[in-house]
């Protein structure tokens, strides 16, 4: 009845040390494993973002949405630097920086703190339009949520709008491992393109095409990257 | 108050900072605004919680986030994006309300928001302001806006026969001598009060702060009654007052908007009236307060 480490899918080979330390010998769900290669692939090839500029206005924005999906999140952070390894230990402790949500405040590179579900995605709105008045075109923004977390109307609201006013360095990424309670008939996908986003939706598995995917977007449009993941894995 | 903020904050747009959310409420008169800054006057539609959730994006690149809207749609309404697309993700931004308590109240209870003072009272750090004249209205917006924390200012059709101003700090308005209960009115119940007491040995004080509210001034005049008169949900500032007289005994009576749902319309003037805030009202309720020592004397 224990899962254990060698049934758990692979993961990203810099990402394995970090993970399974903070695994701590704890049993992880299926969201941790569902989430870390779209992770790995932004924070390897996409974001334009080191632990050395943290602070640069001109940097890739990455907001975890899904805050429960932490995990894979820290361990990515540990990999890149971002985090020394050794906060990885005692994740959720009385004297961590690491809880089950991240918080931004405590940890360096998370630019929000999550874990109620629904509001990365206004707050990447609003992070966009921000760049925007800034006259700052080069820095994308880049929101991370889940199929079940689109039940939440916030995000809803973030899409018409986004897709209304052609928020072109916008880029919403959905890991849909297909754990909405009342499904997305027509597919996730579509609630944005009918609001004008361009999509793509690729296997949440295939780095290439998860990269293929990411940095798809034109300049004209927000865009979104659906990252089906079968539950379970 | 509400054609003087629109004023007061389109120059506070010459800020590159400085960035006006709205949620369709105030976009007509804004659009002037929009036109000249098209990129820092953001209307999202019909969308509360987009509303704030922005408000938080635009200040974690930076921005000053201006929202507005009525009272109920912006603080009630999308209440958990305050509490964490504002203060914790640690930014701040400013609220400015319309439609004060029952300024609307025909409207119903839909726009009906007296409790508001109250919710952001649940949360820490937070300036609120209620202007009790127009003319306090632009220097208490450009004060918040060039700060970066985050405050509340509530503006309201009641107002003020004249601007009192100040910087928040208590202000003696009426000074009755040592001894003397004192009266502390918040905003535009000012005119009402001064009224209710006009012959009796209260000293009248008023502030637009509420929060963080003037405590050291509080102890300075307070003697043994106190009264306090917000023209918002009675008692929202019973807890500030009680903590900082904590060690003095005291007795205070704290008036304002009642709890229950009238559930009826009319005119502001006759929800005054309703909730006992109008002079006659007042005088009521603070003859009943202060006969009860001397009958038990």
């Amino acid at each position: 009845m224990t899962i254990t480490t060698a049934t758990a899918p692979p993961v990203p080979g810099p990402v394995a040390a970090p993970l399974e330390r903070l695994r701590a010998g704890r049993e992880f769900g299926p969201n941790v494993y569902s989430t870390i290669d779209v992770l790995w692939v932004l924070y390897d090839r996409v974001l334009r973002i080191t632990p050395q500029t943290l602070a640069d206005p001109e940097r890739d924005r990455f907001l975890l949405s899904k805050g429960h999906a932490v995990a894979g999140y820290y361990a990515v952070l540990a990999a890149k630097g971002f985090v020394p390894a050794d906060w990885l230990d005692d994740q959720g402790g009385p004297d961590s920086r690491l809880g089950d949500h991240p918080d931004r405040l405590l940890v360096p590179g998370v630019e929000i703190g999550s874990g109620s579900l629904g509001h990365g995605l206004g707050l990447g709105v609003g992070t966009a339009l921000g760049l925007r008045a800034q006259g700052r075109t080069d820095p994308r923004v880049y929101v991370l949520l889940g199929d079940a977390e689109l039940d939440e109307g916030s995000n809803h609201e973030a899409i018409a709008y986004a897709g209304a006013t052609g928020l072109t360095n916008l880029t919403a990424i959905v890991v849909d491992n297909r754990s909405a309670s009342h499904g997305w008939p027509g597919g996730v996908a579509s609630r944005f393109t009918v609001n004008g986003w361009s999509a793509a939706t690729v296997d949440g598995r295939d780095h290439e095409a998860l990269h293929a995917a990411l940095t798809g977007h034109d300049q004209h449009r927000p865009h979104v990257v659906v990252a089906v993941v079968e539950n379970g894995e | 108050m509400r054609e003087t903020f629109i004023a007061s904050a389109t120059e506070l747009l010459a800020d590159p900072r400085t960035t006006i959310v709205l949620a369709d409420i105030s976009a007509d008169a804004f659009a002037p605004a929009a036109r000249r800054y098209p990129d820092r006057v953001v209307n999202v539609g019909i969308r509360e919680q987009l509303m704030m959730g922005v408000a938080g994006g635009l200040a974690l690149t930076g921005q000053r986030p201006i929202v507005h809207s009525y009272a109920p749609f912006l603080v009630e309404r999308a209440y958990e994006q305050i509490k964490l697309d504002l203060d914790h993700q640690g930014v701040g931004a400013v609220l400015v309300s319309v439609g004060a308590s029952y300024d609307r109240a025909a409207a119903g209870r839909t726009h009906l928001s007296p409790a508001d003072v109250s919710l952001l009272d649940t949360l820490h750090g937070w300036t609120v302001h209620v202007p009790g004249h127009p003319d306090e209205v632009p220097e208490l917006l450009r004060s918040v806006v060039c700060g970066r924390d985050s405050a509340y200012l509530r503006l309201s059709t009641q107002r003020n026969s004249r601007p009192y101003g100040g910087d928040g700090a208590l202000k003696v308005v009426r000074d009755a001598g040592p001894g003397a209960a004192l009266l502390v009115a918040v905003g535009p119940v000012l005119d009402a009060a001064l009224a209710a007491v006009a012959d009796l040995p209260v000293t009248v004080a008023y502030t637009h702060r509420p929060r963080p509210f003037d405590t050291a001034g509080l102890r300075a005049l307070a003697g043994t009654e106190v009264i306090l008169v917000e023209p918002y949900l009675a008692g929202t500032s019973a807890r500030v007052v009680s903590e900082a007289l904590a060690d003095r005994p005291h007795r205070l009576l704290s008036l304002g908007v009642g709890r229950s749902e009238l559930r009826r319309y009319g005119t502001a003037e006759d929800h005054t009236r309703w909730h006992g805030l109008d002079a006659d009202g007042l005088r009521r309720s603070v003859d009943g307060f202060l006969r009860v020592p001397s009958a038990l004397g």
